[in-house]
């Protein structure tokens, strides 16, 4: 019988596949060029001509939301997809290698953790200078040492079961054991991580551009409409809640989308938590 | 629980020597002459003689950590360029407004997430229980600075009940400074109590099915009683561990959330002192922010192993 898939799952799913859609709509389409300048319509509120109105600069605001839709994906997909390169295969290298490589993976994953994403970032800027390239660096780093416990968690759980144990005995080693019997038991785990930590990218990246360290002009971010709206608050209030609510929803599907896909691959979870 | 312990304390030493080592290494990483990126093309020879000396850029990398984590030990975070005084000093004070308010949006989170995640437990399944799910996902979904900026809108710039921003010391009295915090503290408290009572939430589900509690039930004892005397005191063990995993978020929260209040403290420094290529600040705090982060789990690992009755063995 099939399962029906949670409730959660299919809202996050709809919410980020429109948060994909809007970005690859950008690349065709956007209602105006999102760095064009126009100084005679600065700060307009919402009209028929600017759906949600424009900037300081005179800047189409949902081109820029849509533009920025496309930047926020593109740091938050690399900075996961580094991520799992990285701390997949060290969490299942800790996992084969028993005692001592576990140690070294919890020893590395306390010293990651010790800096938040945000500090990270905030180092290698003070010594590189700001940019997205950074910020993805920073990023990937928290998510390899959060992935890499995981997947050792994980990886550890299978390796006790005893279709792993049969497989050894028939002579498979264990970089073919890990290949074919680990990897795709704990697939599930990682990938519901991978969804979450891309949610924590997309608001870290915002954090990071909002102080000015992220994404550089003249390429718009959420994070920096909302540092740039803050000093007109009193003339356009609305600016401030456009990208905020673009980030929201990006990151509300990503959460969604990550318990639903935990609650669908492991159902015992739907006891305790609902979304 | 001595081996626990001691196993925690060397693993915590060793953590602060790597952390150390990285803040050193990474900041080693600026490209060309650290001395004139901090003092600009214009700087007098003898001025710029003087700050390779000072950061000792005149040594071999080894003998320069080594100096530098020496003087760290003893509390010595070198000078500020900017300032042109002791940045432990400038620690301190900008402490006074950190400190408090991470604290504050500590207070904050957990007194409205306890009693949300007991109730969403209680009611499980009812109008009660989605609506503190639905306040968790929206929670956890608005990045805290954002939320820092809608509350100045609604009640700094239209009720005009707090201000925008800035911070009057604590010298004219705990009142106005407190006021000066609530606001920012919210801000980092919103997400925080968002995950707080959904981790409550699951944890007191998780103890109502456990054998003490259903004996409790049988034997009579209120449902009321039953949550607030069997099933809280259990799940608080979870509670805490995430609660010391939230000390780093709260951490990068504060750096955001103080720039957006323009509040005088720790982040506000950091971020300061990165405009003003004052690489001696940045390693400083940063420093001093990871040792921070490291020394609260340790402690949130040690003060839940001892809540924990269950033998100790494997990772903490």
């Amino acid at each position: 019988m099939r399962r029906k898939l949670p409730l959660s799952l299919r809202l996050g799913a709809a919410l980020t596949l429109l948060l994909v859609a809007v970005a690859l709509l950008s690349l065709l389409w956007t209602p105006y060029p999102a760095e064009q300048v126009r100084v005679v319509a600065r700060l307009r509120p919402p009209s028929a001509d600017h759906w949600l109105g424009t900037d300081h600069f005179g800047r189409d605001v949902l081109s820029m939301i849509m533009v920025g839709a496309r930047n926020s994906l593109a740091v938050g997909a690399a900075a996961v997809g580094l991520g799992l390169l990285g701390g997949v295969p060290l969490g299942l290298l800790a996992a084969a290698l028993g005692r001592w490589g576990d140690e070294v993976v919890a020893r590395l994953g306390d010293l990651v953790f010790a800096f938040p994403a945000v500090l990270t970032a905030i180092l290698l800027t003070a010594a590189l200078g700001a940019g997205a390239i950074n910020v993805v660096v920073a990023l990937a780093l928290f998510n390899a040492a959060v992935l890499a416990r995981v997947t050792r968690g994980a990886a550890l759980a299978v390796w006790r079961r005893p279709f792993v144990g049969a497989a050894l005995a028939l002579g498979r080693g264990p970089l073919s054991a890990t290949l074919v019997h680990v990897l795709p038991n704990i697939a599930g785990i990682v990938v519901v991580q991978a969804t979450v930590l891309f949610a924590v990218a997309i608001v870290n990246e915002a954090a990071l551009s909002y102080l000015g360290l992220g994404i550089q002009p003249p390429s718009p971010s959420w994070g920096k409409m909302l540092g740039d709206a803050q000093t007109h608050l009193f003339n356009a209030p609305l600016q401030a809640v456009f990208p905020g609510v673009a980030i929201a929803l990006s990151v509300m599907g990503l959460t969604m989308l990550g318990d639903g896909l935990r609650d669908w691959l492991d159902p015992r979870h739907r006891s305790s938590g609902m979304m | 629980m001595l081996a626990f312990l001691l196993r925690r304390l060397a693993s915590l030493i060793v953590t602060v020597w790597l952390a150390s080592i990285v803040v050193f290494a990474v900041l080693q990483l600026v490209p060309g002459d650290p001395a004139l990126l901090m003092l600009g093309v214009n700087a007098q020879p003898d001025t710029l003689a003087a700050l390779r000396s000072q950061m000792g850029l005149d040594q071999p990398v080894l003998t320069r950590y080594l100096h530098w984590a020496g003087a760290l030990a003893r509390g010595d975070l070198g000078v500020s360029l900017t300032y042109a005084r002791p940045v432990a000093e400038l620690v301190a004070e900008r402490l006074a407004v950190t400190l408090p308010l991470s604290l504050l949006s500590l207070v904050l989170s957990t007194a409205v997430a306890l009693p949300l995640g007991l109730l969403a437990a209680a009611r499980r399944g009812r109008g009660g229980d989605w609506a503190v799910l639905g306040f968790a996902q929206l929670g956890v979904s608005m990045p805290s600075f954002w939320i820092a900026i809608l509350l100045i809108l609604l009640f700094s710039l239209t009720l005009h009940w707090f201000p925008a921003g800035g911070f009057p010391g604590w010298g004219g009295g705990i009142g106005p400074a407190l006021h000066a915090l609530l606001l920012p503290a919210l801000a980092l408290a919103v997400p925080e109590a968002a995950i707080l009572a959904r981790v409550t939430r699951t944890a007191v589900l998780d103890t109502l099915g456990e054998d003490h509690v259903r004996t409790a039930r049988a034997k009579g004892v209120g449902r009321a009683a039953v949550l607030l005397r069997h099933a809280l005191p259990n799940a608080l063990i979870p509670v805490a561990t995430v609660l010391g995993l939230q000390i780093s978020f709260l951490v990068a929260g504060a750096v955001v959330v103080e720039n957006v209040f323009t509040l005088p403290g720790l982040g506000r420094l950091l971020y300061q002192a990165i405009g003003q290529r004052d690489l001696i600040v940045v390693q400083g705090v940063v420093v001093l922010l990871a040792l921070f982060v490291v020394v609260v789990n340790a402690l949130v690992d040690i003060a839940c192993a001892l809540a924990d009755p269950r033998p100790k063995g494997g990772e903490s």
